[in-house]
């Protein structure tokens, strides 16, 4: 016996890789999607879905999350972290290796991708480490990870302080087409920094990171890139100032690519306000000013993609005094209702928006996933784009609660989220 | 008016003093006022007011200081609370009991005010929020330090007579400064003119948005100045990280003769303590009566503490904390 079609009728399709957002249907069978159109032809054994005129996509593949597994699974699980994802529309999460164990070997490579595979609602792919515990020191064995099923390699949040490590790693990963993720930030003008470096940080009496820390160390690895050839994925740009940067370096052909939080283009270093350590991240929130070119950035395609950097941290480390308390928030569930305010409030094209998160990863990783095309997983979300919701972190599913959203106001909501022809979200239950 | 009668105008309506910035005009020359009625009183023979019978005040202390310790002990004592000191040993930090376990504790022992030191900037917020009595800043990391900019106010206006119009240099370690931050806001609010001199390492990130002349040279910078407030520079800073040496520092940011010489005749001279001598300030200049105004500083401490006392007394204890 066949597997069952189903035969999604009466959606608003939203696909970047055609440049369709219109009326539209979606015939999926098994794991892959058969056909899409304004009208697809079906069988009668199909099962109707009525989209109810919601908007269709293709699920978020996020390529920067992190949870404590293995290790500290009271912050996150690879469980809990497939839950929290597929309520918020991700149905593909790049994992980042900076677990209490680093994942900087193969075996760990394919522990994380077989057990998000048990585990995990959402697709789990494994970022590798891009040195030895992400010390810095030596390079890892990125051809075995890669072989094992490493999507990219990076050092997470830890700078890689020495240049000719940074140009080993680069020009070793290159032999292997490999994709190298940096998080630019320089590690000794950044040290000890709690916020964006200002008028606020001075007045809060709080240490400073300036923007300049950031725009140093992409300037860096973009030479880098050059020199080596290796593919470079500048991840969770903050500033303003590097936007010419990155601008520059795909002007001039370089396999230069950049990635956004969601925080970083929906809010600002004033969200702190009187020592919020749930606004606290890494890469600090900036300015206004800062946050607006963000925008412009995805825009302009400047900034290809848009990540959550989800990063759950429980209470305990965000309840302390401001330079005590961790760095990061849990954010798989807001990605995509926080994203959709730039929609909301005209400031990008839902295309664009959605690209951002779907397609233009998937290009990134050579993924065949993040579009709606015959042949393609059928990994789709269906959203209510206009839903309010008043966003109250108590209800989170995640294990860690930490967003800096609580309490505001987000419009559009997931309501079924699919993967691999498979419900794995409803709204509704 | 005597020590012992209520405040002359509105209640104070805040429940904690975290910090300058909350205080409107008002409310802080209202304090200024009260402390200076509260001056004469520290210097008779029987010190002890009613005012704060049967309530309890907290001294809690991450970081060490005798003096402001001290003089909120004393003030505490003066108005009739009972007044305990914790002074909470780094080692039990590193224990893993943070500030908020500590908070609970004594909350749970029902405290009217705590008064915090921390090292952390806006531990004393974070307090707030968790504890349901009334909260007062001694000093959070570099935030502010609301108290001390309190005191230097009333210094300056049994000095001068009057604030506005005052040109005060403050200079030294902005950077790390919480009685700077709290005297730019203090000062700046009261009509004085602010002047900070430091090197550009010693000064905070955008600066010049403060509303403050700026200087780097200290010569121009004490131009005229009636007021030359110096601040503590940690030895620590002055070994190649911050500025190149102590002596260098003397030499470009010490204040001396030579460089007072050319403030206004009737200059005087303030300091937060503990002093560096002979490495911020000369002692000559700390120790002359008709120059230095350190010790008046002191006596103005305990005097604006029982002036916040007794406003935050005013205000109904131990009611619901904000979010506990």
């Amino acid at each position: 016996m066949s597997e069952p079609l189903y035969h999604f009728i009466n959606a608003r399709l939203v696909d970047p890789a055609t440049q369709f957002d219109g009326p539209g249907e979606v015939l999926i069978q098994g794991e892959v999607i058969l056909a899409s159109g304004p009208q697809v032809a079906s069988s009668s054994e199909a099962i109707i879905i009525n989209c109810d005129g919601h908007a269709l996509m293709p699920g978020l593949i996020d390529l920067h999350v992190s949870t404590g597994e293995p290790g500290e699974e009271q912050r996150e699980s690879l469980s809990t972290a497939g839950k929290a994802a597929v309520a918020g529309g991700v149905t593909t999460m790049v994992l980042q290796p900076d677990t209490q164990t680093v994942i900087d070997d193969a075996a760990l490579v394919d522990f994380i991708t077989r057990r998000g595979r048990d585990r995990s609602l959402a697709r789990v792919l494994a970022a590798g480490a891009l040195t030895v515990g992400l010390k810095g020191e030596r390079i890892a064995e990125l051809g075995l990870m890669a072989d094992a099923g490493a999507v990219l390699f990076t050092n997470s949040d830890r700078p890689i302080v020495s240049t000719r490590i940074m140009q080993r790693c680069m020009s070793y990963a290159s032999a292997f087409d490999a994709l190298v993720a940096s998080r630019p930030q320089d590690a000794f003008l950044s040290e000890g920094g709690m916020m964006n470096m200002g008028e606020l940080a001075s007045r809060l009496g709080l240490a400073g990171i300036s923007s300049a820390a950031e725009t140093i160390a992409a300037n860096r690895d973009i030479q880098l890139a050059e020199l080596t050839g290796a593919k470079l994925l500048l991840d969770m740009i903050s500033s303003e100032a590097t936007l010419p940067r990155i601008a520059a370096a795909k002007a001039q052909g370089l396999d230069v690519t950049a990635s956004v939080s969601v925080h970083h283009l929906t809010l600002n270093e004033n969200d702190l306000g009187d020592y919020r350590t749930f606004a606290k991240l890494s890469p600090p929130l900036r300015s206004e000013q800062d946050r607006l070119a963000l925008i412009e950035g995805v825009k302009s395609g400047i900034l290809d993609v848009i990540v959550s950097g989800h990063d759950p941290r429980p209470a305990e480390e965000k309840r302390l005094p401001f330079d005590e308390a961790a760095f990061g928030a849990s954010a798989l569930e807001t990605l995509l209702p926080a994203a959709l305010i730039l929609y909301h409030e005209g400031l990008i094209e839902l295309l664009d928006l959605v690209r951002a998160m779907t397609l233009a990863p998937a290009q990134i990783l050579g993924l065949p996933q993040g579009r709606i095309a015959a042949g393609a997983p059928a990994d789709l979300i269906l959203v209510d784009l206009g839903f309010p919701i008043r966003f109250d972190a108590s209800r989170m599913i995640s294990k860690s609660r930490n967003s800096p959203y609580d309490g505001r106001t987000l419009q559009g909501k997931v309501l079924t989220t699919w993967v691999g022809g498979k419900k794995v979200f409803s709204a509704l239950d | 008016m005597s020590p012992d009668s209520p405040p002359p105008r509105a209640p104070f309506t805040k429940r904690h003093l975290l910090q300058i910035g909350d205080l409107n005009r008002l409310e802080a020359l209202e304090l200024i006022e009260r402390a200076e009625v509260f001056l004469p009183f520290t210097q008779a023979r029987e010190k002890k007011l009613s005012t704060l019978k049967g309530r309890t005040l907290v001294n809690l202390f991450f970081e060490n200081s005798t003096r402001t310790q001290a003089s909120f002990e004393l003030a505490g004592k003066r108005m009739s609370a009972d007044t305990v000191n914790m002074a909470v040993k780094s080692s039990s930090v590193s224990k893993g009991e943070t500030l908020l376990d500590t908070a609970a504790t004594l909350n749970a022992m029902g405290p009217d005010i705590l008064v915090l030191r921390h090292a952390a900037s806006g531990a004393a917020q974070l307090l707030a929020r968790k504890v349901s009595c009334s909260v007062i800043n001694a000093g959070d990391g570099t935030h502010e330090h609301p108290t001390q900019a309190l005191l230097d106010a009333l210094t300056l206006k049994r000095s001068f007579g009057h604030i506005e119009g005052l040109v005060v240099a403050i200079c030294g370690d902005v950077l790390h400064s919480r009685v700077a931050r709290s005297n730019v806001i203090l000062l700046s609010m009261l009509g004085a003119r602010v002047r900070l001199i430091a090197p550009p390492t010693l000064m905070p990130a955008d600066v010049d948005r403060w509303g403050c002349e700026i200087y780097h040279n200290m010569l121009e910078g004490l131009q005229g100045v009636d007021v030359v407030m110096m601040l503590r520079l940690q030895l620590e800073r002055m070994d190649g990280a911050y500025v190149p040496s102590a002596r260098e520092y003397f030499r470009f940011y010490g204040l001396d003769a030579r460089k007072l010489a050319v403030a206004a005749p009737h200059v005087k001279v303030m300091h937060p303590g503990p002093m560096n001598r002979g490495v911020e300030i000369d002692s000559d200049i700390a120790d002359d009566p008709r120059v230095s105004l350190i010790v008046d500083q002191v006596e103005s401490g305990v005097a604006v503490r029982m002036a916040v006392l007794e406003a935050l007394a005013s205000h109904g204890a131990n009611e619901e904390a904000d979010d506990v």
